[in-house]
């Protein structure tokens, strides 16, 4: 069994498959029950310097159900960072009060910096554009959960692709289980040819696509992701695409019955709200697995798991 | 006078220390630079636009009473991936090196992404060499993968 007591979680690529599914498989036990206080004696440091109500809450209700004091902050004002303390100032203070480190920042790099600097291991709740570890755990999760197995599925990922770090980092963990790869994007926002080295490099397959309607019918799983109209160099190419890639309750028809469709949240408006009502739909349980994964991840970090 | 001969003549012209030869003309001062000696105080020689078989000019440098470790010396494969050394010990050749990218380069360069914290942070850079030739590194801090090098400051 894998061992992660005091390992950083600051890549996806700092686990290897083995615990990836150790992760899992406690999760599981935490979502059958959720509320175990065996964090009780123990404080967890959340702090955010910038702002994500939803990952922040995630993990804070994840921490309060396993009985540990929650201590940090939400709002980068308030820290002494804004007044010229260095980061590493700053994780040292912190990391002499606290257990464990939940960490989330603009700047990329500054988890695995932090992590260097940290006395207590560290959880990377989101580092700039670089990694956010737990949305893809949550993903990895919400895929068992929903396909009973991580194994040989077909996996489609929808939207913006090349700058979506929640993509890159689902691609790079599927990579361990023998999926094959759909990608539908406008040109402009294909997957980067780093992912899809890795793919290769791998010996697994993808597959590229402009048109969402051809894929439907043989994916596993459909991700979809949000179009940002800032993305685009040509704001007339944006119109052209934007709607293309929104799906809705009658393109459904003719998928299959096991389909599921995740997105990471908040979505604008690339899955029509008649989605919500079909069993395909799982974004919002998808977004819940989140607080089982995120007290899987601080049970087995903290050793009491 | 020979070529051969003229060659003999300049990695002879120490008693004690090292020759990093083959050198390209544009990176000369990179290399200094590389291996600290800037503020080396003894005699550096340093001969820029000589003859060359491998380029049409090349580089040379001289340290009197300087030996390197290789991993030091494997730095500067980044800007000089054909240089050789010589090592000389009363003036006569004692030993010949060729020079290897590293598997790690820490401090010497900086991150291409302006949004790194090795950019924003007094933070000493660290690079994961990922493939040799063509050079592709990876940051070891924000994970951005790189082809082009930049030098610290
Ligand atoms: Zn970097």
């Amino acid at each position: 069994m894998a061992n992660l007591k005091n390992k950083n979680l600051i890549s996806i690529s700092d686990y290897n498959k083995e615990e990836y599914l150790e992760i899992l498989r406690i999760a599981e036990e935490f979502e059958k029950n959720p509320k175990q206080e065996i964090l009780k004696d123990k404080v967890v440091a959340s702090i955010f310097f910038e702002p994500s109500t939803r990952t922040r809450l995630s993990f804070e209700s994840a921490a309060s159900m396993l009985g540990a004091k929650v201590i940090g902050f939400s709002n980068p004002a308030s820290t002494s960072q804004s007044k010229g303390e260095s980061l590493h100032d700053t994780i040292k203070m912190l990391s002499s009060y606290s257990d464990i480190i939940v960490m989330r920042h603009s700047i990329e790099g500054a988890a695995r910096y932090a992590a260097e600097v940290s006395s207590v291991p560290l959880i990377n709740a989101g580092d700039g554009a670089n990694q956010h570890p737990t949305q893809c755990m949550l993903d990895l999760y919400s895929i068992l959960k929903t396909q009973g197995t991580l194994e040989n599925l077909n996996i489609t990922m929808v939207g913006d692709l090349k700058y979506g770090r929640t993509v890159h980092s689902l691609v790079q963990a599927m990579c361990n289980f023998n999926a094959t790869f759909h990608f539908v994007s406008p040109n402009e926002l294909k997957m980067p040819s780093s992912v899809k080295m890795y793919i290769k490099e791998a010996n697994l397959n993808y597959h590229q696509y402009t048109d969402l309607n051809e894929v439907i019918p043989f994916s596993d799983i459909i991700y979809m992701t949000r179009i940002q109209r800032e993305r685009f160099s040509d704001p007339l190419e944006y119109e052209k695409v934007k709607d293309s890639y929104i799906l809705d309750a009658a393109m459904l028809k003719g998928c299959k019955n096991t389909m599921r469709i995740l997105h990471p949240l908040p979505r604008v408006n690339e899955i029509a709200a008649d989605v919500d009502k079909t069993t395909n739909a799982y974004y919002f349980q998808q977004a819940r697995n989140g607080v089982y994964v995120r007290q899987a991840l601080m049970a087995a970090i903290l050793g009491v798991k | 006078m020979t070529t051969e001969n003229k060659k003999e003549l300049i990695v002879s012209a120490i008693e004690n220390g090292t020759v990093i030869d083959h050198i390209p003309v544009n990176t000369v001062l990179m290399v200094l630079n590389i291996l600290g000696l800037n503020d080396y105080e003894d005699e550096v020689l340093i001969g820029i636009n000589l003859d060359s078989k491998k380029y049409s000019k090349k580089g040379i440098i001289k340290v009197r009473n300087k030996y390197f470790e290789q991993h030091d010396l494997n730095k500067i494969a980044l800007v000089a991936p054909n240089a050789t050394l010589i090592v000389i010990k009363n003036y006569e050749v004692v030993e010949k090196k060729s020079v290897e990218i590293p598997d790690k380069i820490e401090k010497i360069l900086k991150c291409i992404n302006p949004n790194c914290i090795t950019n924003k942070e007094a933070i000493d850079s660290k690079f994961i060499v990922k493939e040799k030739d063509p050079l592709k590194i990876q940051c070891h801090y924000c994970e951005k993968t790189m082809t082009n090098i930049r030098f610290a400051e």
